[in-house]
């Protein structure tokens, strides 16, 4: 008979360490999945005792206490106690500590041990704690605490061996259930502190390069021009470092077309390899080298320590409209995909300041909507330069990005006003001491990340382009007719029907045809353009030339920049809708989102198509 | 350097006096001033409680009375 092997749950502060000692517990073999019935994020893998037996570990989310502020520290709550549904109660807990921060994070190490459940402490960063000018004795914080504790520096796999030896004694030998107490936070803090201050052998004067950093970047003018200067970089990095390996995707994709249209005959499968599969799934998969050179950046600046200061600075700029330096990390994020975004604002505690929060982050010009203005903008707007080093093409990019995040500032106020009417939003947060990020840590994050964006444009955007092919290619146009294979397809009389409600805001056949497969994602767009007209092409010679070309011999300059206008706003991600209603349990609030984001696109492109007209463009 | 004299909890929200108790304000916990303000805003504050840094509002702030330690 096989028994599941034991489960054992992390847990302790944010930043003390808790998902690097996790990395180096199980090492790249980590599932991530959702907790049942909440979308916080679970991650566990597989770990083994000395003699190879195996145990399942899980990394839970940080928290401060068992009486959450945060949907977080909720789910921290609910699996430590055994409450959440579908969800087996840890057999033993490895509490982790940050060694530099006894007095802050004893407390909730108390309130955990007292829980009764087979723990070990895992008193980790003990040589950040020593650089400081630290000197623990963890033996007698072990006789205080009344359970084991192993010093450990995750980063260099220290102290992992005798903490599995004594996680395993503790499995074996659980101590007497003893009855929870209840003693007041107050009591705890204070228990907390002398236990603190009994285990400290000596402290001298580290070198504080927490403090000496924080003077130049939390500076009132300083730390804004480094913080602007980053995410200058970020974004220039965005572009500049990506051509190359877009250019290597790119090529690749069209030598395996090629390859495909020599060894195959002309016909159906052919059609659908090349016009549907490749055409369609690869115009997405160049993205990937933009996507992650963003998360690279984010979580640089999440493991470096640096994002709650970059909170800090934007504190009061957010406080205008009605949100806080929590909301600045979920919308940081929300540049590179909504989906994380919305996911990171678990952390808001304020919770209608989370709701506003979700409800603008599409607003961000996330990297899906980049496919569509790089071909836009390469196919209409001239590569001149209007000034030194200042091109036009990418001055219409950057008044993109700058449109959505007007958009979103004037939504957020609006929301908070007239939706959630919050009167004021909070910001109180630990500011975590600065380290230099893993490496392997950092790298195992990206490919984690990859492998959910390329596991999505593999699923939804796969079966996006299929179906589309499929409603583009059937019915057969007659034979001789003058008649277009896409205007006599199913697609296009479901366009014939969308195209009256978009014709007012300069949007063509074509446009309204696209629109619809961009419902499951924006970036289908493109690929619905390039589907479009490959099919189109299919018996002439230009199939093999570019999309932007044929966009520019057929669109008018007002239409394109309308377009443009309309992808600034429009909710169009069918992932992102779903996780809104996740996220906020319920269909009201992501039909509110679709209905007020539509309603933006719409006026945003008409305005724009009967500007641009006049001006007789 | 000074020490957090009394906390008027009542004068804070329940989650923002929940949340700092978590942090580990306390009356009798060192305290000390680190940051202020960001351009021309007196707003968010950067203190060191204990072993931490921790990000605030004055508003919140408002509410701890420190006294001035030896």
């Amino acid at each position: 008979m096989t028994e599941m092997p034991p489960l054992v749950a992390l847990v302790g502060n944010p930043n003390a360490g808790k998902s690097a000692l996790f990395n180096a517990l199980t090492g790249a073999r980590q599932k991530i999945a959702n907790y049942p019935g909440v979308t916080v994020e679970r991650k566990s893998g597989r770990a083994a005792f000395a003699d190879g037996r195996p145990i399942e570990m899980i990394d839970l989310p940080g928290a401060y206490s068992l009486s959450p502020d945060s949907l977080d520290e909720a789910v921290t709550r609910d699996v430590v106690l055994g409450n959440l549904q579908g969800h087996r109660r840890p057999d033993a807990l490895v509490i982790v500590l940050d060694a530099g921060n006894l007095d802050n994070h004893l407390r909730f190490a108390l309130e955990l041990i007292a829980q009764g459940l087979p723990t070990v402490v895992a008193l980790n960063m003990i040589d950040l704690a020593e650089r400081d000018g630290l000197q623990l004795d963890s033996q007698k914080l072990a006789r205080a605490l009344g359970v084991p504790v192993i010093e450990t520096v995750a980063v260099r796999r220290r102290g992992l061996e005798p903490l599995m030896i004594q996680l395993e004694e503790a499995l074996h030998n659980p101590s007497p259930a003893i009855e929870p107490v209840a003693i007041s936070i107050g009591a705890q803090n204070q228990r907390a502190r002398d236990i603190a201050r009994s285990v400290i052998i000596s402290e001298t004067a580290g070198r504080q390069w927490t403090r000496r950093l924080d003077a130049v970047l939390l500076h009132p003018v300083g730390g804004v021009v480094i913080l602007l200067a980053l995410l200058f970089l970020m974004f220039q990095a965005v572009y500049g470092w990506s051509e190359a390996p877009i250019g290597w995707i790119e090529s690749g994709f069209a030598l395996l077309s090629d390859g495909i249209k020599n060894a195959m005959p002309d016909g159906l499968l052919r059609s659908f390899l090349t016009d549907g599969v490749i055409a369609g799934v690869g115009s997405v998969i160049v993205f990937l080298p933009q996507i992650l050179i963003l998360f690279l950046f984010i979580l640089l600046l999440e493991a470096s320590g640096y994002m709650t200061r970059a909170a800090f600075v934007m504190d009061r700029l957010m406080a205008a409209v009605g949100l806080s330096g929590h909301s600045f990390i979920p919308l940081l994020s929300s540049f590179a995909c909504a989906i994380p975004g919305i996911m990171a604002t678990r952390t808001i505690m304020d919770q209608k300041e989370r709701l506003a929060t979700i409800l603008i982050s599409p607003l961000m010009t996330c990297s899906a909507r980049l496919p569509v203005y790089t071909v836009i903008i390469g196919a209409f707007i001239p590569a001149s330069n209007i000034g030194p080093g200042i091109g036009l093409q990418g001055l219409v990019l950057f008044g993109l990005y700058i449109a959505g995040i007007l958009g979103a500032m004037l939504a957020a106020s609006a929301i908070q006003r007239f939706v959630t009417q919050s009167r004021t939003s909070s910001f109180l947060i630990e500011m975590p001491r600065y380290q230099w990020p893993r490496v392997s840590d950092i790298a195992l994050n990206l490919w984690q990340r990859a492998w959910v964006f390329l596991r999505r444009a593999g699923t939804i955007i796969f079966a996006a382009t299929i179906i589309l092919w499929a409603l583009l290619s059937f019915p057969k146009a007659p034979e001789g007719s003058n008649i277009s294979q896409v205007e006599y397809s199913v697609a296009g009389r479901i366009a014939d029907g969308l195209e009256p409600i978009v014709r007012p805001i300069g949007f063509n056949h074509d446009i309204a045809l696209a629109l619809i497969p961009a419902m499951a994602a924006r970036e289908v767009a493109v690929s619905a353009l390039a589907t479009v007209y490959a099919i189109d092409a299919a018996d002439d010679d230009t199939a093999a030339t570019s999309l932007g070309p044929k966009l520019a011999a057929d669109w008018s300059l007002a239409t394109a920049l309308a377009f443009l206008a309309w992808f600034v706003f429009a909710p169009q991600c069918i992932s992102t809708i779903a996780v809104t209603r996740r996220e906020t349990n319920g269909w009201k609030w992501p039909i509110f989102m679709v209905t007020y984001l539509f309603a933006l696109a719409y006026a945003a492109a008409g305005i724009t198509y009967w500007t641009a007209r006049s001006f007789g463009l | 350097m000074a020490v957090i004299r009394t906390i008027h909890w009542d004068d804070l929200p329940d989650q923002e006096g929940h949340r700092l108790r978590s942090l580990g304000f306390e009356p009798g916990v060192a305290i000390e001033a680190l940051h202020k303000g960001i351009l021309m805003w007196r707003d968010p504050l950067a203190v060191r409680v204990g072993r931490m840094t921790v990000a605030l509002r004055t508003n919140v702030a408002a509410a701890i009375d420190c006294e001035l330690s030896a």
